[in-house]
């Protein structure tokens, strides 16, 4: 049996967890999940005005910090750290931490290719709306294919202490680990799919150990020392979700199935790089406090097709606030929001949508919020989204004037003008499985 | 007697792009009839409203004794377009937890 370990649940997640985890108790391998769908674009930006950035920072001095205790407990880490440029992260990495032995897995950028493979044949249609690459290919940012667990297994198999990925399903970076130890084959789709549905689990971190969780969320233990998900896993294919013990937060077949259920579609398939999982055949069952037994996962072949992952410039946004106290703070919120629509009107600006939502009124649940009687105060949020940054401009000058020129109480407006920010939006697509080659390197 | 869905579910929601997805989950595996025979795609749609502007697509998980919605045009063109304070679905399974349904009182086991 092997432990493996996710501390790091999207780039932001709490910065102790990795370390709590590696001190906690027992551990295999550590994963850290960085990158989340428009991540990349960022990370392209700023490869482009540095060429030894375009990784996500944190991790070098992450892994500087938990070096010592690495080397000491053979504990092995697997990062999609790298985002486009993971050899630079890999650098920096050895730069920092020079004991630590660090691999990477190239081969998942498609940016440069892109015009040759629309010539190959490869379409790159929008997966959810079926549009054609052609409406935003000269807008395109960057441009990823999800690898698999295979190549990320190659790269334990150099002894690297640390491996270090660019964009690759978040689920192989805990069923890499399990290829490596079990030595499954490319098509034991039931094993494989069983590795996919422990890593699917784990990759949103406490998700699956009481955060975030619906159920009787007032009777989970200690948030603020809340465990990190451990997977146990068995060369049979069968697994157990846990955390250390003594942590907080807690794992039971409620938490594990809200996680399961989390950004799925349709449960039957879901797809991976290396196969597709049926999330309806899963048997739960508990073994022991904090033990659910995962069995009973099947797989069927991968996919023909993997998918890229494109980002691209869609345009520009800005949300402007104000806060009404009462009495009558809803009508008066209401009042406001009706004046900056007459005053955008008559400027005569161009948007492609306005949108306000009254805070503690509708913003999250709008017609299905609960009735307020008297709100003590009310936060008017007014959003505007257009292609033309010169209008968003101008907006960002109508909010703050209704201080002094409409309804009485507006305060709230300390942070100052609105900031105009852009949209960088996702493209997903399918891209053929063979124009995709992967190679592993030891980074000196 | 009508009830909130709270009192028999629990739920999570997340997006991909526009879309956003609800995982209802019965609190006991007997009421899972109750989820298949109260909350079907079309329910949901109605209950979302002007939230949700695509189509529901309701997925069976009877394993877990769950219901998977799957809802498109749900989130104002999704993560970084989205004008909405929630754009990524997040508070959807809450959302979805505070509709009404109908039971027997004898349905109900605690």
């Amino acid at each position: 049996m092997i432990r493996i370990a996710n501390g790091q649940g999207f780039w932001g997640d709490w910065l102790e967890a990795p370390v709590r985890l590696i001190e906690g108790g027992p551990l295999d391998y550590l994963t850290l999940d960085y990158l989340a769908e428009v991540t990349m674009s960022i990370l392209q930006k700023q490869r482009k005005a540095d060429p030894t950035l375009g990784y996500a920072r944190d991790f070098p001095p992450l892994m500087a910090r938990i070096a010592r205790r690495v080397l000491d407990q053979n504990i092995r880490v697997l990062a999609n750290a790298g985002g486009v440029n993971p050899i630079a992260c890999a650098r920096e990495v050895r730069r920092l931490a020079p004991h630590l032995q660090v691999s990477v897995v190239l081969g998942d950028e498609i940016l440069a290719r892109m015009d040759e493979l629309i010539a190959g044949g490869n379409e790159f249609r929008n997966m959810d709306t079926g549009e054609s690459i052609s409406c935003i290919r000269d807008r395109v940012q960057s441009a990823n294919v999800y690898i698999g667990a295979f190549p990320l297994a190659e790269a334990l198999a150099t002894g690297a202490n640390v491996v270090i990925t660019g964009r690759c399903a978040d689920a192989a970076l805990a069923l890499a680990p399990m290829l490596h130890e079990f030595q499954w084959k490319p098509d034991d789709w039931n094993r494989l799919a069983s590795g996919i549905v422990a890593g699917h689990i784990i990759e949103c971190g406490t998700q699956a150990t009481g955060g975030n969780c619906t159920f009787d969320w007032q009777s989970t233990p200690d948030f603020a020392h809340i465990g990190y998900p451990i997977i146990e896993a068995n060369p049979s294919g069968e697994t157990v979700i846990t955390k250390h013990p003594g942590t907080g937060g807690r794992v039971t077949q409620a938490t594990v199935k809200e996680q399961l259920l989390y950004e799925i579609g349709d449960p039957r398939s879901y797809v991976t790089p290396d196969v597709v999982a049926d999330f309806t055949t899963i048997e739960l069952s508990d073994n022991g406090p904090d033990h659910v037994r995962i069995s009973n996962v099947v797989g069927r072949p991968r996919p023909e097709k993997l998918k890229a992952s494109i980002s691209y410039h869609y345009g520009w946004k800005t949300v402007g606030t104000l806060v009404y106290s009462a009495p009558d703070a809803l009508a008066k919120a209401q009042a406001a929001d009706k004046m900056v629509r007459q005053r955008l009107h008559d400027l005569n600006l161009n948007f492609d949508k306005i949108h306000t939502e009254f805070f503690g009124i509708n913003a999250c649940h709008a017609h299905l919020a609960p009735q307020v009687p008297e709100p003590a105060e009310v936060q008017v949020r007014i959003g505007v989204r257009s292609t033309e940054k010169a209008s968003l401009e101008r907006f960002t000058r109508e909010v703050i004037p209704l201080v002094l020129n409409g309804p009485p109480t507006a305060t709230g407006y300390g942070e100052g003008r609105p900031q105009v920010r852009e949209i960088v939006a996702y493209w997903p697509a399918l891209v053929s499985r063979d124009v995709v080659s992967t190679r592993v390197e030891v980074v000196q | 007697m009508k009830i909130p869905l709270t009192r028999i579910a629990h739920a999570r929601s997340g997006d991909k792009g526009d879309i956003s997805n609800v995982g209802l989950i019965a609190s006991k595996p007997e009421y899972y009839p109750i989820l298949l025979r109260e909350v079907t795609a079309e329910r949901v749609k109605r209950h979302f409203g002007r939230l949700v502007e695509g189509s529901v697509t309701c997925y069976e998980l009877s394993n877990l004794a769950a219901l998977n919605f799957v809802m498109e045009k749900a989130l104002d063109g999704g993560g970084t377009i989205s004008l909405r304070t929630d754009a990524q679905g997040k508070t959807h399974g809450a959302a979805l937890l505070t509709m009404e349904i109908e039971v027997a009182s004898g349905e109900l086991t605690d």
